[in-house]
């Protein structure tokens, strides 16, 4: 059964550099890191040492809160780096790839039978479960809790993000496995949206329901597509995988092998081929970037898209989750009356000498420069306009701001994650933090009541 | 130039007069500010666009406002022109140069004092200088007799930003509008200034007693008098009438209204609920009179029989509409309260300034009313989603979470 959903309120942002639909096999990357900032909330407790070998899909480290919970080494080779910061947290784990590939095969659940226990227990310890996301508090899924439904969006809207169709191509077989196992770890359905008019693989796929969503960005964002469908309420749990992960979660469970392998896309207005590599999670990424070409020395490259993504270096490495990789340029520079001149080449919802509304289709070259200073909050109603889900935005922020938990409970704190205000934040004219906003918010809120 | 202003800004970052330098290099440059945290782009719009672009609506009021100083101030002493030219009679240099003497002043008084006090709490209190008063500093002039003594202004100015913004933290804050703050303590504290007939014509005061007297009256003035008023329909709608200095042209409202929702920085939502709040007002006076319950000798048979719709014609009712009761901060910060909040403030306006003998305005006491109102009419709107979200979670549905289970898993893998 397929139902639409029609978006109305939100905004495309349109920027040059995407990727074109090429993969290319990207140099394999001589050390693999897992950052540890990617597991939102996670103590790792370390299972070997620096130095030692490990294959891959060995754990590395587990869930300090739940030792069943194992996350696992993206290849083999040795631990050659923790590096710590601050009273010594781990921030990253770097392991030196050896250059034969030696793969942990763990022994599959058979799926017809197993029960939903059975392939918890199954993903917790071979390093799938991080993959499973949950709501509230967008953080890793906990293994206590039973979800009500689990959903999968199958459909990008963020700018110059991966597509997903693109990237499931020949994956149906995985994307099935990873299906037929999560519904046992659900009594409710298992929503997919996809793009109206999109030939998406999930059409064949069975046990889902399957939706059709329409409109500007966040219609792809499946903090959207669960406020549509069947939203979130206090005391309720919903798990969010994204289409590539339930990829890695097929195979996992089809062959018994955590294949970290994954096709990324290389966007952004700096990149000079901007283009699909098939590389690995954690490989540096310099391997592919260097490949496409960068047109300037200077740019902010990212770990995901431009709303969303964490901001990394030339010497960075391939995020989690990640399956986008954008650079643009930098912004730090003064611009002369910036703030009164008309302006044609920067994305505005307003029309104050603002001129983006102009050509609604037109491709734009952004940077990271702010526009303008921070401020309080004083424009109202203009969230509302990009923001489709059924919440008060400004009157949700400003409760996370003063911490009252019962109005950020009231009006809808559950059913958020940041990245559902990535829009309000572009668009913010007091240029407040909205996603850190909301993530302190959701993190206070998980400490107090769990 | 770039270059020098980055290394003073450098030179001076963390110090005391920071906030001061850095709204003025703001001023010139936007900032080589780049994203921190959340995402990486931002849109184009900031609060001093957002303001300027308020102010931009502004200006051809403030202009006409300038013209009209003049053209008020001749008409008194020679007598209203009989055929009536735009050129001849009104865009003259001898016009302009009264509204130069005149009102050029009081946009200087109410800049300088009021960007002097937020350089000044912005150097104490160590935060950058923010964009709410170049607005206020707009509309305040634009709200005022003509020959308010710049003294009083500065007094009013002083006491608006500082009671009325900076004690509640400045913009955003503020609980009331701030130029209405200032326009209601000149008018509490120095009513005589700010009511008559000798206040809205440019010496008319000084003239007072002597030949030369001159003076006018206000549209609204004349018929909270019972008295009738010379100025044709066409003179009311284009503005050339006596009247505080910015609020008498409801074209030039009116397109600045049109331009600021246009570029949808003012909220439609309020400007039409305002709208039809005195209408819907205006109209039931108009019926009580049209069902004969007044007497011709009540002393508000004259107003409430004004035609319900000539109300968005006269006084600051337009004006007040267009640029005080859309003020994003101290109005309904939700959609759907920005209805009501509206409605009210059109309501109440044509309401007090038909009851109200002693002053024949009540623009700025329904928007003040209502600044107060506001986050009430915001609470109950959000009641609103609330209580669906509440509805919702009766039928949510929650599985225990077995603890039972994890402790099998940890024991499965130990």
């Amino acid at each position: 059964m397929s139902k639409d959903i029609r978006i109305r309120k939100g905004l495309n942002i349109n920027l040059v550099g995407a990727a074109e639909q090429t993969i290319s096999k990207a140099v394999t990357s001589n050390v693999y890191a897992l950052n540890l900032e990617d597991f939102h909330g996670i103590t790792p407790k370390m299972l070997i040492k620096q130095g030692e070998e490990i294959k891959a899909g060995e754990p590395l480290f587990y869930n300090k809160n739940n030792e069943a919970m194992h996350f696992v080494s993206p290849v083999s080779g040795e631990l050659v780096e923790i590096v710590r910061g601050a009273r010594r947290k781990i921030l990253t784990l770097k392991i030196l790839a050896d250059k034969e590939q030696d793969y942990v095969i763990n022994k599959v659940p058979d799926l017809d039978t197993a029960d939903g226990d059975a392939i918890k227990s199954y993903l917790l310890q071979c390093g799938g479960w991080p993959f499973i996301k949950q709501r509230p508090y967008d953080v890793i899924a906990d293994p206590a809790a039973t979800p009500k439904a689990i959903f999968v969006s199958g459909y990008a809207t963020a700018p110059l993000a991966a597509n997903p169709d693109f990237i499931l191509q020949e994956k149906e077989q995985e994307v099935q496995a990873a299906i037929m196992a999560l519904s046992k770890m659900t009594p409710g359905k298992i929503h997919v949206t996809i793009g109206k008019s999109s030939s998406s693989p999930f059409k064949d796929i069975k046990g889902i329901e399957l939706h059709k969503i329409s409109g500007p960005h966040p219609a792809g964002l499946v903090g959207t597509q669960i406020n549509k469908i069947d939203p979130v309420n206090k005391g309720e749990v919903v798990w969010t995988l994204s289409p590539q992960d339930l990829v890695m979660l097929g195979e996992l469970l089809l062959t018994g092998k955590f294949n970290a392998e994954r096709i990324v896309a290389l966007a952004g207005s700096v990149v000079k081929e901007p283009k699909y590599y098939k590389t690995k999670i954690g490989a540096e990424i310099s391997t592919f970037l260097y490949a496409s070409g960068v047109k300037e020395d200077r740019f902010r490259l990212i770990n995901g898209d431009v709303l969303t993504g964490a901001k990394t270096t030339t010497e960075g490495y391939l995020g989690f989750y990640n399956n986008t990789v954008t650079a643009i340029p930098e912004g730090d520079d003064y611009e002369f009356f910036g703030w009164n001149k008309p302006v044609f080449n920067k994305i505005s919802t307003t029309r104050a000498l603002t001129f983006s509304w102009l050509q609604p289709k037109k491709k734009y070259d952004l940077d990271t420069n702010t526009n303008g200073e921070h401020r309080a909050f004083v424009v109202t109603g203009q969230y509302e306009e990009v923001f489709p889900m059924d919440i008060y935005p400004l009157q949700l922020l400003k409760a996370c701001m003063v911490k009252d938990l019962d109005e950020m409970e009231q009006l809808g704190l559950y059913e958020v994650a940041p990245e559902d205000f990535s829009l309000t934040e572009f668009i913010c004219i007091s240029k407040q933090p909205h996603q850190q906003i909301i993530r302190e918010g959701l993190d206070l809120l998980q400490k107090e009541l769990g | 130039m770039k270059e020098k202003l980055h290394q003073i800004k450098l030179k001076y970052q963390g110090k005391k007069m920071a906030p001061a330098f850095n709204a003025l290099h703001t001023f010139l440059y936007t900032p080589n500010e780049t994203t921190h945290s959340g995402g990486h782009i931002r849109g184009a719009d900031d609060l001093k666009r957002t303001m300027n672009t308020v102010i931009l609506a502004l200006v051809p009021c403030l202009l006409f406002g300038m013209f009209n100083a003049g053209y008020q101030h001749y008409s008194a002493i020679n007598g209203f022109p009989e055929s009536f030219s735009l050129f001849d009679h009104f865009l003259t240099w001898d016009n302009f140069w009264v509204g130069v003497t005149t009102v050029l002043p009081l946009v200087v008084v109410s800049y300088g004092i009021g960007l002097g006090i937020e350089f000044l709490f912005a150097v104490i209190k160590g935060h950058e200088v923010e964009e709410g008063y170049l607005v206020t500093g707009m509309l305040v002039p634009l709200i005022v007799p003509v020959d308010t003594p710049l003294w009083m202004l500065a007094i009013a100015v002083a006491f608006g930003v500082v009671i009325g913004k900076e004690v509640f933290g400045g913009t955003g804050m503020n609980i009331l509008n701030p130029a209405l703050t200032i326009r209601a303590f000149l008018f509490f504290a120095y009513p005589t200034w700010m009511s008559g007939d000798k206040v809205w014509v440019h010496e008319a005061v000084e003239r007072a007693g002597t030949a030369d007297a001159i003076s006018g009256e206000t549209v609204l003035g004349s018929l909270a008098a019972g008295s009738d008023y010379s100025y044709s329909l066409a003179d009311m709608f284009y503005g050339f009438i006596p009247g505080s200095v910015g609020e008498t042209s409801t074209l030039l409202i009116l397109l600045g209204g049109l331009f600021l929702i246009f570029s949808k920085i003012a909220s439609w939502r309020i400007m039409v609920s305002a709208v039809v709040g005195a209408l819907a007002m205006g109209l039931i006076f108009n019926g009580i009179v049209d069902a004969g319950w007044l007497p011709e000798y009540s002393k508000f048979y004259t107003l409430m029989s004004f035609p319900y719709w000539q109300h968005l014609l006269v006084g600051g009712l337009a004006f007040g509409i267009v640029f005080m009761a859309t003020d994003p901060v101290t109005g309904s910060q939700t959609n759907k309260g920005k209805w009501y909040y509206g409605f009210f403030i059109g309501f109440l306006s044509v309401m007090i300034r038909v009851f109200n003998p002693g002053y024949p305005e009540g623009v700025f006491l329904a928007i003040l009313l209502m600044n107060v109102f506001a986050p009430t009419i915001d609470h109950y709107v959000v009641r609103g989603n609330i209580k669906k979200r509440l509805k919702r979670f009766k039928t949510a549905t929650i599985y225990p979470k077995s603890s039972d289970e994890v402790d099998s898993l940890k024991t499965e893998t130990a």
